[in-house]
C-alpha cells in the first residue's frame, strides 16, 4: 500500500502547489492585472491578460475557508456552509435521478445498436451531433412541456425538467460505452459461446455484460460527471431555486461587497463532481473482479 | 510450381485413397467425424479464396487425428468447420452421423483453442463449470463435475483462483477441463499448446493422451509441430495451401501407450521423418511457413 | 471528408469521449481477436454498404418529419418548440447578427483550446519526464475531469471583469485541457522498448530520440486529444456565457431570446451553435486522421 499511499501524498503536494501559486501570484501580481490594447479612456477596452489581484478579485484562500463558518446574510442566519451543503445535496440528487434517466435510456440505445447495425448507422450520427446541441436549448422546452403536464394533472415538479436535461448530457457516454462495451469480447470467447450453442440472452448476460465492465465504468463516470454539470447549468437556465447552481449566480451577484461569499457553493460544485466520481469508484471496486481482464499481462 | 514431387505421391490421389480405405465397413454413426468432398471458399473483395477444397476424412470414436500443415493449409479452418463455427461451402460433413450444426446444439463436442479463453472474471471453478451452467445443470452436479474435472487435469488445488493468478500451461489445462465438461464423445483442439513452452508442453502431451484415453473420447488436434502430432496421433493428417487440401494421411502405429520413452524410441523417430517428408513433399510452400 | 469517415471519427470521439481519463488496457495474449459483432448470436448482420449513408439520412428525415408534423399541422406543441420552417426563416432573417455572435463565441471557444492545448502539451511534457509533477497533475486532472467548470466561470468574471471575454475563454481552457493532456501523457508513453533499444544501440542522443522517436508517437495522440477537446471547448465556451459576462455570443442569444418567447430565434442561434460545434470537429478530425495516416507497426 506504500505506492498508493506515495500516490496520496504526491496529490496533496499538487492541491498545495495550486494552493501557493494562488497566494503568490496574488502577492505578486498586479493589483488592477495587466491589460494589453487598452484604448486610453475607454473602460474595459484591450485585453485583459493577467487578472486583478486586489482582494475584490482574488480573495485569500483563508478568507475564502473563514467565510464558509461566517452567517449567510448576516443577522442570525446560519454559517454559509450550511445553505451550500444543503443547496450541494439537492443538487446531486436531481442529477443522481438525472444520472438514472441517462443511464437507462443510454442501455437501451447502446443494446440497441450492438444487437442491430442498422440500428446503429440510422442512430449513431445523430447522437453525436446531439451532444452539439447546447443543452440550455432545450431548458426552456422542457420546462414548458413539464408545466404543460402539470396543468393537466400530472404532477410535475420543476426538479423534473432539470433531471431531464442532466440527463440529456449523461445519456451520451453511456450509450457509447455500452455500444463498445457489448463489442468488447474477445472472438474467442465468442466462439465458446457458439460452441456451447446459446443464443443472444445467454451471451450478453454471460459473456458480453461481464466484459463491458471495463468500458462501462468510465463511461459511468462522465456520465455521473456530465449529469453534474447538467443539472448546475439546467438550475440556472430554468431558474430553479434550492440547487447550487442558483445560489451560484446569487452569491457571484453580490461578489463586489463579499468577494469570499462566492467560493462557497463553487467549492461546493466541485464538492458534488468529486462525490459523483467517487461514487462510480466505488461501484468500480464493488464490480473489480469484472475488471481482472484490464489487469492481465 | 510444376517441379515433380520425388517422394511422395500424387498429391489428390493420396488423400483420397487412404480417406476412402479408412471409412469402409464403418458404419456411419460410429464415427465421430466424416467429411466427404468437403470445401471452403471465402469470398473477399479481390475474389474468392480456396481455403479448403475436396476434403475426404473420417475419424473413428475414440481415435487421435492430427492436422499438420503450414499456414493457410486450411488445418484450423476444417476444425472451425467440425465445430460449425464455419458452415461448408461444399461437400457432406457428418459428426457422429449428424450434421455439424445438429452435431454443435446436441453439445457432442468439446473445443480448445491456442488461447485458453477463460473468462477472467471467473474463477477456475467457475470457468469449468459454464458450459454445465449455460445447460441449466443443477448446481451440485455442476459441483460434484468440478471436482472431478480438476482432479483429471491436476488442479484440485486451484479451482477457487482467478485466470489471472495461474500460468499459462495451467490456464490451459482448466480449458481442456473445460472443453471435457459435458462428457463430449469428440475433442476439437486448436493448436491448445502452440503458445507454452516446451517443458510445459510436453508434459500437457502426456496429460492428455491420458485423458484422451481415460475419457474414450475421439480428438481432432490441429499442430504445426511434427513431434507433437506423432507423439499424440493414432494418424497424422498432412495438409498443404493454395488451394488448402489434404496431401497424405499416415498412421503412426505407436500404440495405445505413450510413455515418455517413447520420444526417444527408433519408430517415433522414424514416424517423424516420414510426416516430415511428407510435410516438404512440395518444396514451394516451406518459405511461407511460419 | 466522406460521410462514412465522419461516422468513424464520430465513433472514436464517442469512444476516446467515455474513457477520458483511463482506458481500459487491453490485456496481453488473452484478448487477441476482437470479437466485436458475430452473425452467431445474430447481432453481425451486415447490410449492404450504401446503407451506412442512407439510415442516418432516413432517421434525419423522419425526425424532421415528426416535428413539422407536431408544430406545424397537429399545432400541438409548446410555444417553446417552433417550427423548422420559422427556425429557417429566422436564420434567413438574421443571419447577419447570428454570424456575429458565432463569431464571438466561436473565437472564445477556439483561443480556449489554444491555451488548453499549449498549457496540456508543456505540462504533459514536465509530467512524462518528471515522476513527482506526474504525481501531482494527476489527482488534480482527475478531479477537473469530474468536476462543473462551468460553476468557476463567476468567479473568473470577477477576476478578469464582467465586461472580459477571458472568463469564457479560460472555462474553454480547462476543459480542453483535460483530455489533451491525457492523451499526449499517453502518447508520450507510447514508445516501445523495442524502438529505444535500437535507438540506444545507434548510440542517438537524448534530442534525437525525441525528434526521431518520441514526438513522432505522440503527435497522434495530440491530434486525438485536440479532436476531443474542440466539441467540448466549444460547449464549455457557449454554456459560461449562461454565467454572466458580456451580453454577446450564441449562449447569452440563446438564454434572451427563449426567455423573452421568441423560441424560432432561439433554435436559430441553436442552429449556429451546432454549426460551430460541428466545424470544429470537423477540422479537427481532418488534422487528426492526416497525423494518423501511418500507423505504427
Amino acid at each position: 500500500m506504500t505506492k498508493s499511499r506515495a500516490a496520496a501524498l504526491w496529490g496533496v503536494v499538487g492541491v498545495l502547489a495550486v494552493l501557493a501559486v494562488w497566494e503568490l501570484y496574488k502577492f505578486a501580481g498586479p493589483a488592477e492585472g495587466l491589460t494589453v490594447g487598452a484604448v486610453e479612456g475607454e473602460n474595459g477596452s484591450g485585453f485583459l491578460l493577467l487578472p486583478r489581484t486586489n482582494d475584490r478579485a482574488m480573495p485569500h484562500i483563508w478568507d475564502m475557508v473563514a467565510r464558509l463558518f461566517q452567517s449567510t446574510s448576516g443577522g442570525s442566519t446560519p454559517p454559509l456552509f450550511v445553505p451550500v451543503i444543503t443547496a450541494a445535496l439537492t443538487t446531486l440528487g436531481i442529477a443522481a435521478v438525472g444520472l438514472v434517466i441517462g443511464v437507462v435510456v443510454g442501455f437501451v440505445l447502446g443494446l440497441l445498436m450492438q444487437r442491430f447495425r442498422l440500428a446503429e448507422w440510422g442512430l449513431l450520427p445523430w447522437i453525436v451531433v446531439s451532444q452539439t446541441v447546447p443543452l440550455i436549448a432545450f431548458a426552456p422546452l422542457v420546462a414548458s412541456i413539464g408545466s404543460q403536464i402539470d396543468r393537466m394533472g400530472t404532477p410535475w415538479p420543476q426538479w423534473l425538467s432539470v433531471a431531464i436535461i442532466a440527463s440529456y448530457l449523461s445519456f451520451f457516454p453511456v450509450a457509447v460505452g455500452v455500444l463498445r462495451g457489448l463489442d468488447a469480447p474477445d472472438r474467442i470467447h465468442l466462439d465458446l459461446m457458439r460452441t456451447y450453442a446459446v443464443g443472444y440472452w445467454q451471451t450478453l448476460l454471460r459473456l458480453r455484460l461481464p466484459a463491458a465492465v471495463p468500458h462501462l465504468l468510465p463511461a459511468l463516470r462522465l456520465g455521473a460527471a456530465s449529469a453534474v454539470v447538467g443539472a448546475v447549468v439546467a438550475e440556472v437556465s430554468i431558474g430553479m431555486r434550492g440547487g447550487i447552481g442558483r445560489m451560484l449566480i446569487q452569491l457571484a451577484g453580490q461578489g463586489s461587497s463579499d468577494p469570499a461569499a462566492p467560493w462557497g457553493p463553487t467549492f461546493g460544485s466541485i464538492a458534488l463532481g468529486l462525490v459523483a466520481a467517487g461514487t462510480i469508484a466505488l461501484v468500480g471496486i464493488g464490480l473489480k473482479n469484472y475488471r481482472r481482464g484490464e489487469a492481465t499481462a | 510450381m510444376s517441379a515433380p514431387t520425388t517422394g511422395s505421391t500424387p498429391a489428390a490421389s493420396t488423400g483420397l485413397d487412404s480417406a476412402g480405405t479408412d471409412s469402409t465397413g464403418a458404419d456411419s454413426t460410429s464415427l465421430a467425424v466424416r467429411a466427404a468432398g468437403v470445401g471452403k471458399i471465402f469470398p473477399t473483395k479481390t475474389g474468392d479464396v480456396v481455403a479448403l477444397t475436396g476434403v475426404e476424412l473420417t475419424v473413428a470414436a475414440g481415435e487421435f487425428v492430427s492436422l499438420i500443415g503450414p499456414s493457410g493449409c486450411g488445418k484450423s479452418t476444417l476444425l472451425r468447420l467440425i465445430a460449425d463455427l464455419d458452415s461448408t461451402s461444399s461437400g457432406e460433413l457428418q459428426i457422429f452421423g449428424k450434421s455439424a450444426k445438429q452435431a454443435r446444439i446436441d453439445q457432442d463436442y468439446g473445443i480448445a483453442f491456442q488461447q485458453a479463453g477463460l473468462l477472467p472474471w471467473r474463477t477456475v471453478a467457475g470457468n469449468i463449470e459454464l458450459p454445465l451452467e449455460l445447460h441449466g445443470v443443477a448446481k451440485e452436479t455442476r459441483r460434484a463435475r468440478v471436482a472431478e474435472l480438476a482432479s483429471l487435469v491436476g488442479l484440485s488445488d486451484f479451482v477457487d483462483r482467478y485466470p489471472d493468478q495461474l500460468s499459462g500451461g495451467m490456464q490451459q489445462r482448466v480449458a481442456i477441463a473445460r472443453a471435457l465438461a459435458e462428457q463430449p464423445r469428440l475433442l476439437l483442439m486448436d493448436e491448445p499448446f502452440g503458445a507454452l513452452d516446451e517443458m510445459t508442453r510436453e508434459y500437457l502431451q502426456g496429460e492428455l493422451t491420458r485423458i484422451a484415453k481415460d475419457t474414450g473420447a475421439a480428438v481432432v488436434f490441429v499442430t504445426h509441430s511434427i513431434p507433437e502430432a506423432v507423439f499424440l496421433s493414432d494418424r497424422v493428417v498432412v495438409m498443404s495451401p493454395r488451394p488448402g487440401r489434404i496431401t497424405e494421411i499416415l498412421p503412426t502405429g505407436l500404440g495405445d501407450v505413450r510413455s515418455e520413452s517413447l520420444r526417444e524410441s527408433p519408430e517415433y523417430f522414424e514416424r517423424v521423418t516420414a510426416v516430415r517428408e511428407a510435410l516438404h513433399g512440395s518444396p514451394v510452400e516451406r518459405a511461407n511457413e511460419r | 471528408m466522406t460521410l462514412r469517415q465522419a461516422q468513424d471519427d464520430a465513433l472514436r470521439q464517442a469512444q476516446d469521449g467515455a474513457s477520458i481519463t483511463e482506458a481500459p488496457k487491453p490485456g496481453g495474449a488473452m484478448r487477441q481477436a476482437r470479437g466485436g459483432r458475430s452473425a452467431y448470436d445474430g447481432s453481425g448482420w451486415t447490410p449492404p454498404s450504401w446503407v451506412r449513408i442512407v439510415a442516418p439520412v432516413v432517421v434525419g428525415l423522419v425526425i424532421l418529419l415528426l416535428w413539422i408534423l407536431v408544430v406545424d399541422v397537429l399545432a400541438i406543441a409548446p410555444r417553446a418548440l417552433p417550427s423548422p420552417i420559422a427556425i429557417l426563416e429566422q436564420i434567413a432573417d438574421h443571419n447577419d447578427i447570428i454570424l456575429e455572435d458565432m463569431a464571438i463565441t466561436a473565437r472564445n471557444a477556439l483561443i480556449g483550446l489554444a491555451l488548453g492545448a499549449i498549457v496540456a502539451i508543456l505540462l504533459g511534457a514536465l509530467a512524462s519526464a518528471f515522476g513527482p509533477i506526474d504525481g501531482m497533475l494527476a489527482p488534480l486532472v482527475s478531479a477537473i475531469a469530474v468536476v462543473p467548470i462551468v460553476a468557476i466561470t463567476p468567479i473568473l468574471n470577477t477576476m478578469f471583469g464582467a465586461s472580459s471575454q477571458f472568463g469564457r475563454v479560460a472555462v474553454a481552457a480547462i476543459a480542453s485541457f483535460v483530455p489533451v493532456f491525457v492523451n499526449v501523457l499517453r502518447g508520450l508513453r507510447q514508445t516501445r522498448p523495442v524502438h529505444r533499444d535500437v535507438l540506444r544501440s545507434a548510440g542517438a542522443n537524448g534530442w534525437q530520440t525525441f525528434r526521431v522517436l518520441t514526438l513522432p508517437t505522440a503527435v497522434p495522440y495530440l491530434m486525438t486529444g485536440l479532436r476531443i477537446a474542440s466539441s467540448i471547448a466549444v460547449i464549455a465556451a457557449l454554456v459560461a456565457e449562461y454565467f454572466g459576462g458580456p451580453a454577446d455570443g450564441i449562449g447569452t442569444a440563446i438564454a434572451t431570446y427563449a426567455k423573452s418567447g421568441r423560441a424560432a430565434l432561439a433554435f436559430a442561434y441553436v442552429a449556429g451553435g451546432i454549426a460551430i460545434g460541428l466545424a470544429f470537429f470537423l477540422v479537427t478530425s481532418l488534422l487528426e486522421r492526416i497525423a494518423t495516416r501511418r500507423k505504427p507497426v
